[in-house]
């Protein structure tokens, strides 16, 4: 069994952003990353299908600068992927999600994966469409928002996730392209001994320049500060002073609480 | 040409969000000066083709297939992209739901259209049609736009566009007649379920008290509970908390848990992503506590209390017990 997990590094999800200068990405300054939440649970589910088979090999692919993607690589090295596949990107980043799934089909096409897995979408562009689109381009069955997954000889039985607490177990035929929703397992932290391993593991570098590509599909104009019109009362200062005006709101205004 | 939108059916009616959407599509319609077609897909459909003719528009197009009698993603791709090709829209417009999620990228392979997912407005603007999407944990605005004249596939987010903003009418209806195999439908579902509610009806609590993943790590939820106790208010709280099992799933308030709209809806350490924001936003009143003052959430809130949730809410949680 040889799976891909797509995996992608982006801000830390509470940083605070502001848009950048030319308005087409955000001020990256003093922005932290890591892998997104989403793709980390889909590299578990990986390892969990590895391990449980006791065969196969589990390849991360990533797209991302020089500068930080390759710490996301080693921390899914570390966790047990057995190789990455990175494809460099410098910057100005891809935004569309059809052009990036392009380049991963042209960076995987010939490996012949049984498996692909991705995060259900991402934290920074939350486009949450690039592993079906990669795995509908490579001709494999598509399911998104699993919950729970089983192999049984070359199927895949995904339960999805449906609205309001709903679920619905659905059988693939591999190959087959699935995304993972949040909660889905636990992810594993790296051990010491993963750790020291990962150095020893296969990052195979590709450039995106090299890639044959045409001009993508839709395309990001600017990236801004919504404005709201809600009337929102802002509580600052002392926390003393915060529960004296809570305890006000909550006698006088919303009035929860008995006279 | 023109603007195309697809409703999702849910039981024998038209999915609530899908008339969000057609709203929204004759709101596009109108700004472009183009006309609108509505599409229903499935069978036996009579039901909703009779209540999809009710609405504004130039036309119905019903396709009944017995293969579409369930939803399946290689079913709904294939009939789509055909409809797509015979008719040509300029857009292809649905609302962001589960199902939607699950099909429309492969529209969008198939097509060749790009998918802008999980739109909240829509603008023409010098000949352009603009679309504007929340990016980066929904703190920022984005406008995107389809490059040259391909096709473009937009879905709407939930509230984007309200269904009673939906114009009403007498629309003709046309029956197409497309071809599916059971061979291009390569998966196979099982009946959908339900897992246990445990027996706590959150939406009849007039109070709810909400705990996020700011709380930190679980041995903190016993200060949030000891809160909603003093308030007198039922325990809540926002996926990633039960993801990592620190309560458990019928606590869950959002678009994968459920709807609640209490007097008072007081959230703890949530930074308001649409999927939360689904399940709480009918609430009365809603307070919340967040050390992050561009934290989504008090875009929401009438109240917005700026400070860490360890200092705040044992201070409240006395305050209420010694009154
Ligand atoms: C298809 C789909 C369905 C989903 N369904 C749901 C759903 O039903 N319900 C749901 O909730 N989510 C759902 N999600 C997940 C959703 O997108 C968010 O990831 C989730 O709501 C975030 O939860 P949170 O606000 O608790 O965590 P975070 O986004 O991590 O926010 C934590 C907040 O706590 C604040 N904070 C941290 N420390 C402190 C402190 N000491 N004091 C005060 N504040 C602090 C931070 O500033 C931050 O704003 C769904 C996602 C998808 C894609």
């Amino acid at each position: 069994m040889k799976i891909a997990v797509l995996i992608k590094q982006v801000p830390v999800s509470d940083s605070t952003f502001r848009p950048a200068e030319n308005e087409l990405w955000i001020e990256e300054g003093q922005i932290q990353y890591e892998m997104n939440e989403n793709d980390s649970f889909a590299l578990e589910e990986a390892l969990l299908i590895k391990e449980k088979r006791g065969e196969g090999e589990v390849v991360v692919v990533c797209m991302g600068p020089s500068g930080r993607a390759p710490r996301v690589i080693r921390e899914a090295l570390a966790k047990g992927a057995d190789r990455a596949v990175h494809i460099v990107e410098e910057g100005p980043f891809e935004t569309d999600p059809h052009q990036i799934a392009h380049i991963l089909f042209e960076s995987i096409q010939s490996e012949s994966f049984d498996l692909i897995f991705s995060g259900l979408q991402s934290v920074d562009l939350g486009m949450g469409q690039t592993g079906v689109l990669l795995g509908a381009m490579l001709g494999m069955s598509t399911a998104t928002l699993a919950m729970s997954t089983e192999i049984q000889e070359d199927k895949i039985r995904v339960k999805r996730e449906l609205e309001s607490g709903w679920f619905q177990w659905l059988t693939l035929p591999l190959p087959a392209s699935v995304s993972i929703q949040s909660g889905i397992n636990t992810p594993r932290y790296p051990s010491l001994k993963g750790i020291m391993g990962a150095k020893k593991k296969e990052i195979k570098t590709i450039n995106k320049t090299d890639l044959n590509l045409s001009e993508g599909l839709q395309k990001v104009t600017r990236i801004y500060n919504l404005e709201t019109d809600k009337q929102t009362e802002y509580i600052e200062g002392d926390p003393d002073v915060q529960v004296a005006r809570l305890m006000d709101i909550l006698k006088s205004e919303v009035k929860v609480l008995g006279a | 040409m023109g603007i195309l939108v697809i409703l999702e059916q849910k039981g024998n009616s038209i999915h609530g969000m899908s008339l969000e959407a057609v709203a929204a599509a004759q709101d596009m319609a109108e700004k472009l000066n183009s006309k609108l077609s509505i599409l229903v897909m499935g069978n036996d459909i009579d039901p909703l083709t009779q209540q999809a003719k009710s609405l504004e528009a130039s036309e119905v197009i019903a396709v009944n297939h017995e293969l579409l009698k369930e939803y399946s993603c290689d079913g709904f791709a294939e009939i789509t992209k055909q409809v797509v090709e015979i008719e040509s829209p300029e857009f292809v417009v649905m609302a962001h739901t589960y199902m939607v999620r699950d099909f429309l990228p492969s529209v969008s392979v198939f097509t060749g259209a790009p998918f802008i997912a999980d739109v909240i407005s829509f603008r023409a603007e010098d000949g352009n049609s603009v679309f504007t999407k929340q990016m980066f944990n929904s703190k920022l605005g984005s406008d995107i736009v389809v490059r040259g004249g391909s096709c473009g596939l937009v879905s709407f987010q939930s509230a984007a566009y309200q269904a009673s903003a939906v114009k009403r009418g007498d629309t003709p209806v046309r029956q197409i007649e497309l071809s599916l195999s059971q061979e291009q439908i390569r998966s196979k579902s099982e009946e959908p379920f339900q897992e246990s509610s445990g027996g706590v009806d959150l939406t009849s609590a007039d109070v709810i008290v909400s705990v996020g993943r700011g709380i930190g790590e679980d041995t903190k939820i016993p200060m949030v509970e000891e809160l909603a106790k003093a308030m007198g208010a039922e325990i809540a709280a926002s996926r990633p908390v039960i993801d990592s099992g620190w309560l458990p799933p019928f606590r869950q308030v959002g678009s994968s848990g459920q709807n609640v709209s209490p007097k008072l809806y007081f959230s703890v350490g949530i930074s308001g992503a649409i999927q939360h924001v689904v399940g709480m936003k009918g609430s009365q009143s809603i307070i919340a506590i967040n050390k992050d003052p561009d934290a989504p959430i008090f875009e929401l809130a009438d109240y917005a209390v700026v400070g860490d949730l360890n200092e705040i809410v044992p201070k409240l949680t006395e305050a209420l017990q010694n009154q």
